[in-house]
């Protein structure tokens, strides 16, 4: 700086309150929680470049801490919804590796029966609902889970998971419109990993400081979070979150961030449009996962014995979640008609009334 | 006892007692609540019932069908009016890629109990953007059911079906029809409902059979009449009600009585609603025809405006007889 003063030192938000109530197994939790998604992706690539998963494999290598770090602050009346990238969102809501490893193998014991795939798991029971592959699709959603608690009478709040790129979709407006209008309990998150699939931020989005500005269109709350901080995070997530829960308030966050691999595994160029030098710092300087062990080793929160079991630990689980995918029956052909009607499932005096299938 | 009612007031008065019934039922949509309906169609609805009831919303489609599905997913039963079913083309992703797959591709752990409802005709010279009929398109969607009613009696019975229902309900009204008057059961004999997949003869005959829906039924009883009269023909009218999930045993039943079918259908002929029904007939009931089946649809265009020829252009019972008289 050329006034010669220091630079102003990066806010701890680890005295913020949401988090000096974590406990050390919290904590060591969290860790565990980013470390299973990581391993968890590690092993659907392996068996996506085998062949056995299909379509497409969007990972979240990198962007750990915001689906850990902000569903770590749900309770029991707070839901989530998130787009296509969303193993990791499914893993930290506490679905099992191995119904979202056998989805994406296409089996019938995956969260989805083999239904949805790699970009559509849902867990209703655990408040998590999808999983969805449209850019900018579930953000109405998100607000309509939203519009639905305060419907009901319930005090939480909806977490909407987006991408930078989803931030210039029509329905996002739309939604932002409504929430601020309505004065809907969500909270837009929207995880900047800097590319709209190959495209940059800055060829791809007109702002002026930040994307998450916007709101100010809307006159709602907005903050920007460092992504790679877990403190920051939930800090920061604890805030909307409860403006939500409390003031029936949205807000949007725009937590940055990064992902290591491509778009989606398909994306051939993702080597082409970053170089090398970028990647490599952020696994270095700005991991979140390698920054969060450091942390909590500093406050002799974590061993590095520990820390490795737990590496150890996820990397079994996910290799046993790829032994069960495999080794589960797929969907049969007569289950490809099952789950279209509520109705019909149920077996209901609707449900057997006119012809709803026309197969020959 | 029946009283005499509008459609429009028939379909109200379903509403109202869905709202009465089932304190998570809520109208949402533009211009629903303090203006009453761009069709008058709730009107009173906002008064009786308060802002969480009946919810006016911007002009939004993607934005409060998208919000109205979120909130089905949790219990809530949104019922969403689109000032005219022609605006669905801005909410698509959300009808279709949402509403219609969210329970196949969580592998039946969700359902979508809404209904979409709103006016979906032409004949009003409004021009090709605002005169979309999409029954046949949005049936092609499995998850989805759709239902186009064309009668008072029939609006009200199935509208309280659709909310019942656990599956998203697309509804199809009509502006055409909405002032029409109809014979409605009293809500003093108890619960009126028609379920949904139930097509009804309109008029019995022996001789053709005319095969509609929506206000395609209306255009046909009126050919039916001319046909009688100044032919000496006797056509059954065959309203299907609902598109799907739909009646085939009472199409194929007609058809096996009269051994001949016109179907009138306000659909383009590509894919209209009459291309299944004509392709359910001659798979199923190929060796009770005497004719081939024949259709009178909408003249292949965008909707014109011009109100000289408009009605040209949609089915009408003069091009109902004429397409008759080819095979009876």
């Amino acid at each position: 700086m050329s006034s010669g003063s220091p630079a102003p030192a990066a806010l701890d938000f680890a005295g913020s309150p949401i988090n000096r109530s974590l406990s050390a197994d919290e904590k060591i939790e969290l860790f565990r929680q980013m470390v299973r998604i990581r391993r968890f992706e590690g092993e659907s690539l392996r068996w996506y470049n085998k062949g056995r998963i299909g379509g497409f494999l969007h990972l979240y290598n990198g962007q750990e801490s915001i689906a850990v770090g902000t569903i770590s602050l749900c309770g029991e009346n707070d839901h989530v919804i998130t787009a296509y990238r969303d193993h990791g969102h499914a893993l930290a809501v506490g679905m099992s590796m191995n119904e979202c490893m056998a989805e994406l193998f296409g089996k019938a014991t995956g969260c989805s029966k083999g239904k949805g795939g790699s970009m559509h798991f849902f867990a209703p029971d655990k408040n998590y609902w999808g999983g969805h592959g449209i850019v900018a699709g579930q953000t109405p959603l998100g607000l309509g889970l939203a519009y639905g608690l305060k419907y009901l009478g319930k005090e939480g709040c909806a977490l909407c998971y987006l991408g930078d790129g989803a931030v210039n979709q029509g329905a996002f407006h739309e939604s932002l419109n409504l929430a601020a209008l309505f004065n809907i309990p969500v909270v837009y998150i929207i995880e900047n990993n800097g590319y709209s699939m190959g495209t940059s931020q800055k060829r791809s989005s007109a702002y002026q400081d930040c994307l998450a500005q916007r709101a100010e269109a809307y006159g709602m709350e907005w903050d920007l979070v460092n992504g790679e901080d877990v403190y920051e995070v939930r800090a920061k997530a604890h805030i909307a979150m409860e403006r939500a829960r409390k003031e029936h308030k949205p807000s949007i966050l725009e937590i940055t961030t990064y992902r290591y691999y491509g778009h989606s595994v398909a994306d051939a160029n993702f080597k082409k449009y970053r170089t090398p030098e970028e990647i490599e710092d952020y696994k270095t300087n700005h991991d979140p996962i390698r920054l969060w062990r450091r942390r909590l080793l500093d406050e002799k929160v974590l061993t590095e014995e520990l820390a490795e079991a737990i590496e150890e630990a996820a990397r079994q689980e996910a290799v046993a979640a790829a032994k069960f995918a495999e080794e589960s029956a797929p969907p049969t052909v007569e289950d490809i008609t099952k789950d279209v009607y509520w109705e019909v499932d149920n077996n209901t005096e609707a449900g057997a009334i006119g012809r709803h299938f026309f197969n020959d | 006892m029946s009283r005499t009612l509008t459609y429009r007031e028939a379909l109200r008065e379903g509403l109202d007692e869905e709202l009465a019934r089932d304190e998570n039922v809520v109208l949402l949509g533009e211009e629903v609540a303090q203006y009453n309906g761009a069709y008058k169609v709730t009107s009173g609805l906002w008064e009786k019932w308060g802002d969480k009831r009946v919810v006016d919303t911007p002009i939004s489609e993607a934005g409060f069908i998208g919000m109205g599905i979120g909130a089905s997913m949790l219990g809530v039963r949104p019922v969403m009016e689109l000032m005219f079913w022609s605006f669905h083309s801005v909410a698509f992703d959300q009808l279709v890629s949402n509403g219609a797959c969210v329970r196949y591709m969580s592998g039946g752990l969700i359902n979508c109990p809404i209904v979409v409802r709103g006016p979906a005709n032409g004949g009003t010279s409004v021009g090709a953007t605002h005169s979309h009929v999409p029954e046949a398109m949005f049936a092609a969607f499995p998850g989805l059911k759709v239902v186009v009613p064309a009668t008072p009696a029939d609006v009200k019975g199935l509208i309280k079906a659709a909310i019942r229902d656990n599956d998203p309900v697309f509804f199809m009204e009509n502006t055409l029809l909405y002032g029409n008057t109809g014979e409605v059961p009293d809500p003093a004999d108890g619960d009126f409902i028609i379920p949904l997949g139930k097509a009804d003869i309109k008029r019995p005959g022996t001789d053709i059979s005319l095969i509609a829906h929506g206000r395609s039924v209306l255009i046909a009883l009126e050919a039916a009449e001319i046909l009688q009269a100044e032919h000496g023909i006797s056509a059954e009218v065959l309203d299907l009600r609902t598109i799907r999930p739909l009646d085939q045993d009472a199409i194929l039943a007609t058809v096996r009585k009269t051994h001949r079918a016109v179907l009138v259908d306000e659909s383009k002929a590509f894919g209209g609603v009459s291309a299944m029904v004509a392709t359910l007939i001659q798979e199923h009931a190929f060796d009770d025809l005497d004719a081939p089946v024949k259709r009178v649809c909408t003249i292949d265009a965008p909707a014109i405006y011009s109100a000289h020829v408009e009605h040209e252009q949609l089915p009408n019972a003069k091009r109902v007889v004429q397409q008759v008289l080819t095979i009876a």
